[in-house]
This record gives C-alpha cells, sequence and structure tokens, in this order.
C-alpha cells in the first residue's frame, strides 16, 4: 500500500494511516502514467485511511483510487488529521468514474457500509470533489446511510480553504481552470493515442512517398515528416494554444493549425513543387490535424456531448470531401508528372 | 470558465421551475456557475456554459432539471455509434 505508515485502531476496525510526502516511487510512477506507460493498473486499494491522528470528529474527505489522485489529495492535506475514503473506481479519476458511474451513489453506500464509516466518526458529513457530483446524488446518498455529501471545491488543494474558513466555498473554488500546464500534462496521451491510430496511414504515406518523391528515402521521409506534423498540430499545439485560436469549433481550430502548420513545411521542404503536391497534401493532412483536435474535447473540463456531436455532423462530411478532393489532386499531379 | 467557452445553443439542459424546491444544490454541483437562486428559486443564468456533465439533474431531487448527459468526446461517440453499427464494443482513447 503506498505511503503506509502504521496502523490505527478505530471502533470500526483497523485503519491504516498513510503518510502525505511522496516517495521517490510515487513520483517516477506518476511520470510514468502521464506518458501513458502501464497505465491501465495504476490503482489503490479502496478503503478508508487515516491522515495524521483523526478523531470521531474528524473531516471525511472522499475520493477515487486512482493512484495520481490518491497522492495528490494526501499531499494536499499535508498536516491535517482527517479521513480519506477512498472509492472503488478501478483506478480511474473521479471525473472520468462519476462520467462511469463508478464514483457514484451506489459504490459510496457500499463503501461507507464496509467500512463501518458510521461507528468510526460520530458526524454525518462527506466532502466530495465537485466533479463527482456527476456520478453522486447527495440526496440519495443521505436518504440511504444517513451521511450527507457537501460538494466542497473542484480541485483539492482548496480543501484546505474550505476546512478552514467553516465550510466555506468561493465562487472560483466551484470554478475548473484549463491552464497551460494543465493542457500540457493532456497532450502525451493524445499524441500517443494519435500517433498508434495513424500507423496504417504512416505506412501508406510512406509508400506512396517512395514512389512519388525525388528519392524513394527521401519521399517516403517527407511524407511521413508531413502526417507527424498533422498530427503533432492537432494534438499538441492545438490543445496548448486552445484559447487564443480564432473559434469555438475544436473541428475549426485545429483544421486552422493544420494549413498553417502544413503551408510552412512545404514552404520550407521544397518550394518549387507542383501546385496538385501541394493541394492533395493540404485536402489530405488537413482533416488529419482537425479530427485530431477534435478528439481532444474528450479532455476538456468545457466540452458538452451536443456540442461535439455537432461538430462531427458537420465536419465528418468535410473530411471525406477533402480526402476525395486531395486523392483526385494527387492522381492529377501523377498524371501530369 | 474565464476563455473558454463551448458552441452556443446546443446543450439539451431543462430547467421546470414548476418543480423546483428551491434546495440550492444546482448551484452546489454545477462546475459552470450556469444557475442562480433567484427569488428562492432555480433559474438558468448562462445556458450556453453547460457542459451536460449532468450533475445537477442527478442531485435535484424534485427532477426539476433535465439533461442528455452523456460521452463528450469525439473518441467516445464514434466508439458508440460503432458500437450501434457493428454490435461490437470500442476502446475510446479518453476516460480510459
Ligand atoms: S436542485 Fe432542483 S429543486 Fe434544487 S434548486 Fe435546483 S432545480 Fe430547484
Ligand atoms: S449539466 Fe453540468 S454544466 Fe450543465 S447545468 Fe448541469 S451541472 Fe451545470
Amino acid at each position: 500500500m503506498p505511503g503506509f505508515e502504521r496502523w490505527l485502531s478505530t471502533p470500526g476496525g483497523k485503519v491504516a494511516v498513510i503518510r502525505s510526502e511522496l516517495a521517490l516511487r510515487d513520483r517516477l510512477g506518476g511520470l510514468l502514467v502521464r506518458l501513458d506507460v502501464g497505465r491501465e493498473r495504476y490503482a489503490v486499494p479502496a478503503g478508508l485511511y487515516a491522515l495524521g491522528s483523526p478523531d470521531a470528529a474528524a473531516p471525511v474527505v472522499v475520493t477515487a483510487n486512482y493512484k495520481l489522485t490518491f497522492d495528490v489529495v494526501r499531499r494536499a492535506l499535508a498536516g491535517r488529521s482527517l479521513w480519506l475514503l477512498v472509492l472503488e473506481t478501478h483506478g480511474i479519476n473521479v471525473w472520468c468514474a462519476a462520467g462511469k458511474g463508478t464514483f457514484g451513489t451506489d459504490e459510496l453506500v457500499r463503501r461507507l457500509q464496509i467500512t463501518r464509516l458510521d461507528e468510526i466518526v460520530s458526524h454525518r458529513r462527506l466532502l466530495l470533489p465537485i466533479f463527482g457530483a456527476t456520478g453522486v446524488c447527495a440526496p440519495e446518498v443521505k436518504r440511504r446511510t444517513g451521511f450527507a455529501p457537501t460538494f466542497a471545491a473542484v480541485r483539492v488543494t482548496d480543501l484546505p480553504h474550505h476546512l478552514d474558513h467553516g465550510g466555506e466555498t468561493t465562487a472560483l473554488m466551484r470554478a475548473p481552470t484549463f491552464t497551460v500546464l494543465e493542457r500540457l500534462t493532456l497532450t502525451p496521451v493524445e499524441l500517443v493515442g494519435g500517433f498508434k491510430a495513424a500507423l496504417p496511414l504512416f505506412a501508406l504515406v510512406a509508400i506512396i512517398g517512395a514512389f512519388t518523391g525525388g528519392s524513394p528515402v527521401g519521399g517516403a521521409l517527407y511524407g511521413v515528416g508531413a502526417l507527424a506534423l498533422a498530427i503533432i498540430a492537432g494534438s499538441f499545439a492545438t490543445p496548448i494554444l486552445l484559447p487564443w485560436i480564432p473559434g469555438r469549433s475544436f473541428a475549426f481550430k485545429g483544421a486552422l493549425l493544420g494549413a498553417v502548420v502544413t503551408a510552412a513545411y512545404l514552404a520550407t521542404g521544397d518550394p518549387t513543387r507542383h501546385w496538385h503536391a501541394i493541394a492533395a497534401h493540404l485536402l489530405l493532412l488537413v482533416p488529419v490535424s482537425s479530427f485530431a483536435a477534435l478528439g481532444f474535447t474528450g479532455c476538456t473540463p468545457f466540452t458538452s456531448p451536443s456540442g461535439v456531436k455537432k461538430e462531427m455532423r458537420v465536419a465528418l462530411p468535410l473530411f471525406l470531401a477533402s480526402v476525395v478532393l486531395g486523392a483526385v489532386a494527387f492522381g492529377l499531379g501523377l498524371g501530369g508528372a | 470558465m474565464q476563455g473558454f467557452r463551448y458552441l452556443e445553443n446546443v446543450t439539451t439542459l431543462k430547467l421546470d421551475v414548476e418543480s423546483c424546491s428551491g434546495c440550492g444544490l444546482c448551484v452546489e454541483v454545477c462546475p459552470h456557475q450556469v444557475f442562480a437562486m433567484q427569488d428562492g428559486l432555480a433559474a438558468v443564468v448562462d445556458k450556453d456554459a453547460c457542459m451536460e456533465c449532468g450533475a445537477c439533474a442527478k442531485n435535484c431531487d424534485s427532477g426539476a432539471l433535465s439533461v442528455d448527459a452523456g460521452v463528450g468526446c469525439a473518441g467516445g461517440l464514434i466508439a458508440e455509434w460503432w458500437q450501434d453499427v457493428t454490435g461490437r464494443r470500442k476502446k475510446a482513447a479518453c476516460c480510459g
């Protein structure tokens, strides 16, 4: 168990006391997860934990059993004495797990019963992250267990303020942020996923490039480079530059950046290229960037499913048309060469 | 959310003020300040900020709120369509 310090005996049984400092192992593990290595099983056992030396009146903080979340929570609450009720979300973070329902009413009720929390604490209050409300119905939890959930803050780092100010939640504590750094930490998974999904495309581009370029190796590399840049434009550059790219549609933002990046690549690579080649590159690669950018809607805390559906209804036919035209331009180029 | 706005006029959020009991829970759970209490009842004050997370409807004990909450990313939607068409499940990139 990560960060285990000692056992604490309570009226409800033994509870593991955990440290709030992270070990080097925790940090390294966190890094690997961010890079999408071994992301599948990064969980801590669900159950009740103690931070510091909590008593029957100490607050109860509810969180998910995703190891990274668990680490962020115990670090943010360093120096405090409280109970940590960790739900079984199968190693998935609160937001995603709440959407799936694993961070949900039933699991919370079950975990309260298994841990016999009602025998350990004298109060009946639970502190939950605001993003957990998608899966947890507070009135139902209250009816079924007597415990009343409060959705205290979006970020656990704001929990100390809530605890120290009589349960106050300011407007800022309710608002999610989406800083450059937060967006940056989300991009590795997007990039790796994008490149993996595009492997067949890479093979295709390399073969076509080898047969149509000046030299086989040079032609293959040129095509592979163009495709790689298009993916980076959509999966990396668009998320990072998100608020500064004009428009609201992610597909549009990605297409815009893809067009700029592809045009720059063509201009620096071989400015003497025929217009057929230029048109073919743009028409074939802009949809790639656009689609990659659209994929990032899954990572943001502000895009709605209805909005994404609307984008897809508009974008998918355009992608198809663009790819067909691109293929035609490419064919014309071959015919004229 | 300052600096981030998504498409307008798309959310499926509906509030039936007649049924509202004025508990205020929707204000507490909404991460985008879509609601405010007015004269003791909930009011939608920023509809286009809604991301259809479903937290408000989930917590409204009076059944005054409804919203089509669901998968919010392109990969997930394609996976859903794929499942509808082929009957086979495909793993989505987002939300593992
Ligand atoms: S949660 Fe429902 S009942 Fe409570 S204030 Fe909001 S709309 Fe009204
Ligand atoms: S669905 Fe989510 S974002 Fe939309 S109003 Fe309800 S709580 Fe707010």
